[in-house]
């Protein structure tokens, strides 16, 4: 556990040393403050005409389904695009500089060192989302939210963030070119959020499958407050599934010589 | 300290390391000579962890390293031939941080830090950024990393690569320094070094050894005969002649002569020293002797007979390598 430690703390730090963290957070916030408010005048027009129309006060419009929702739901684009940026040195960085001859020299497992690197990334993206909860809170000031299925939302929104952390671990650890890693994981990101398309044209089988496979369906959930196991269960065996490949790459890349 | 039994490594069909055994005492400065592509740096990386072995074994401080590596981990230090430097830390902050994973106990690893940084000499940089280091800072703050778990085995893959003058000189003190409580192994392709530091040698060439000994050794030992060097001040007279004449004396040829003053090159049998009847006969002849000390062949020889020519290589050292190759023979002769 200290070792894990150890590395992730080197690994938060080494964001920060660098522009990547600035660069990340900094587009990062850029982004979502425009969602934001892209959103929050769309539900303030439709507030307002449904308060015209008699339908009652702005109030009966639900800030939790109308605003909060489709808000957190546009964070995954924003993940699609920044975390290639966190991940893609995490390996291939310390493979071109050699410092991963320290690593695998020092008495620590390749375990210690993936987790170390996972949690590292991990709190780089909870730094990201505590920007985006000042906005939330905000909402708080204004208006009266419900705070469950936004915990629930962020919940999923970690979960999520993990999924594309340990398949960007795994990306990176197979080149030494972080540019590579970096459009590599862009790829697949971007697959995996749009594989649902064809699944709407292929049959109830296909469409089953790819609305399993799409790491974003199983999101949705999350962001109306359910805590449904069979996605919590999905998004924990991806984050295992991605790290266990990691490890094998990492092994069979020492073998390789 | 060190053991090492028919190491073999294969990248694909290319063999790196073909069945290398070896072994090193305690607190003795082990050098690892060969050309470029030797197979020096594999065979250092199998024995830090690095990379496993196609075939064979290695013990490191009494542990496998390949079934127990993390307890071997714990008891080496490994300076890569880059320096493992991660560029956005400044020094302090590195070797906090290796610290760390090498497992020094909190408690004392600010101590150990600082104690480190000035046994390398490089506590006035202490928080520069290790990117901004110069090439001999970096290596020296390289050494403190391999130090500062006070491992018993210390790895070095070409530790003065890359240095000024003056900086290899004490790169060499701080190695020999460390001898004592450490086991050391370094390689290098750089001759004069080893016959400095080592004391003894494992010579690799295409992954094979071809010789292990101790400096002298290694240069007596292939030299089927031995050779002394004279000068004499002897008017004119000719002492090449009388010199011959000498039991014991295979071969005299004039080596220089200046004013009057005459070198030769004295052969003699092995294992027979004619020191004393050269000397001898210099004297009652009425000459000056002016200079009268062995000749050895120097290790660039050494080295180059026995990685460049294949021919000569197994002629001169089949009766060497033959015996070396295996950790008793090798026994025999430390």
């Amino acid at each position: 556990m200290r070792n894990i430690l150890a590395i992730a703390h080197k690994e938060l730090k080494s964001y920060f040393a660098g522009p990547i963290a600035y660069i990340a957070i900094g587009l990062w916030a850029l982004l979502y403050g425009y969602f934001f408010i892209a959103i929050l005048q769309f539900f303030v027009r439709n507030s307002m005409q449904m308060g015209q129309f008699g339908m009652g006060g702005p109030q009966s419009m639900n800030v939790n389904q109308q605003l909060i929702r489709p808000l957190l739901q546009n964070v995954t684009i924003m993940i699609l695009f920044v975390m290639p940026m966190v991940t893609m040195r995490t390996y291939a960085e310390e493979k071109r500089s050699g410092t991963i001859e320290l690593l695998l020299t020092s008495p620590v497992s390749d375990f210690q060192i993936i987790m170390g690197k996972f949690f590292g990334a991990l709190a780089l993206y909870g730094v990201m989302l505590l920007v985006t909860m000042i906005h939330i809170g905000l909402l708080f000031v204004y208006g009266n939210p419900e705070w469950k299925p936004i915990l629930t939302a962020y919940l999923g929104l970690l979960l999520l963030g993990g999924c594309f952390i340990s398949l960007g671990l795994l990306i990176s650890s197979l080149t030494k070119n972080q540019i590579v890693a970096g459009m590599v994981t862009f790829a697949v990101f971007l697959l995996l959020w749009i594989i649902t398309w064809i699944g709407s044209f292929s049959g109830p089988t296909v469409d089953q499958l790819t609305q399993y496979l799409s790491i974003i369906d199983h999101l949705d959930d999350f962001s109306k407050g359910v805590l449904d196991t069979k996605h919590l269960i999905y998004y924990v065996s991806f984050i295992t599934f991605g790290l266990f490949l990691t490890a094998k790459s990492v092994d069979s890349e020492r073998w390789r010589g | 300290m060190i053991e090492v039994q028919h190491l073999t490594k294969r990248y694909g069909r290319v063999t790196a390391v073909d069945d290398i055994s070896f072994r090193v005492e305690r607190g003795e400065i082990l050098g690892f000579l060969g050309p470029n592509g030797a197979g020096k740096t594999t065979t250092m990386r199998i024995l830090t962890g690095y990379m496993p072995a196609t075939e064979g074994k290695a013990i490191v401080a009494g542990f496998d390293v390949f079934d127990q590596p993390i307890e071997a981990k714990r008891r080496t230090g490994y300076l890569p031939e880059t320096p493992p430097l991660y560029p956005d830390m400044s020094v302090v902050e590195y070797l906090d941080f290796v610290a760390k994973i090498k497992g020094v106990p909190a408690a004392g690893r600010r101590e150990r830090v600082r104690q480190a940084m000035e046994r390398v000499r490089v506590a006035d940089m202490a928080t520069r950024l290790c990117s901004k280091l110069s090439k001999g800072y970096r290596q020296r703050v390289g050494l403190a990393q391999a130090l500062i778990h006070n491992p018993d085995v210390l790895i070095l893959d070409e530790p003065t690569a890359g240095l000024d003058p003056k900086q290899i000189i004490e790169t060499r003190e701080l190695i020999k320094e460390l001898a004592g409580d450490h086991t050391v192994v370094l390689s290098t392709h750089i001759l004069p070094e080893v016959s400095q530091t080592c004391q003894r040698v494992v010579i690799i060439n295409k992954g094979r050894v071809v010789a292990i000994d101790t400096p002298d050794n290694l240069t007596a030992r292939l030299r089927g005969t031995e050779t002394m060097y004279v000068q004499i001040d002897a008017n004119g007279a000719d002492a090449g002649a009388a010199l011959g004449a000498i039991p014991g004396v295979t071969r005299v040829a004039q080596a220089d002569r200046r004013d009057g003053i005459v070198g030769f090159e004295v052969d003699s049998e092995r294992g027979q020293d004619v020191r004393r009847e050269l000397a001898r006969t210099v004297v009652s002849s009425g000459w000056g002797l002016l200079e009268l000390r062995p000749m050895r062949m120097s290790l660039e020889e050494i080295f180059l007979s026995l990685t460049t020519d294949e021919m000569s290589s197994a002629a001169a050292a089949s009766g060497d390598a033959a015996q070396a190759a295996t950790p008793e023979g090798d026994a025999v002769n430390a």
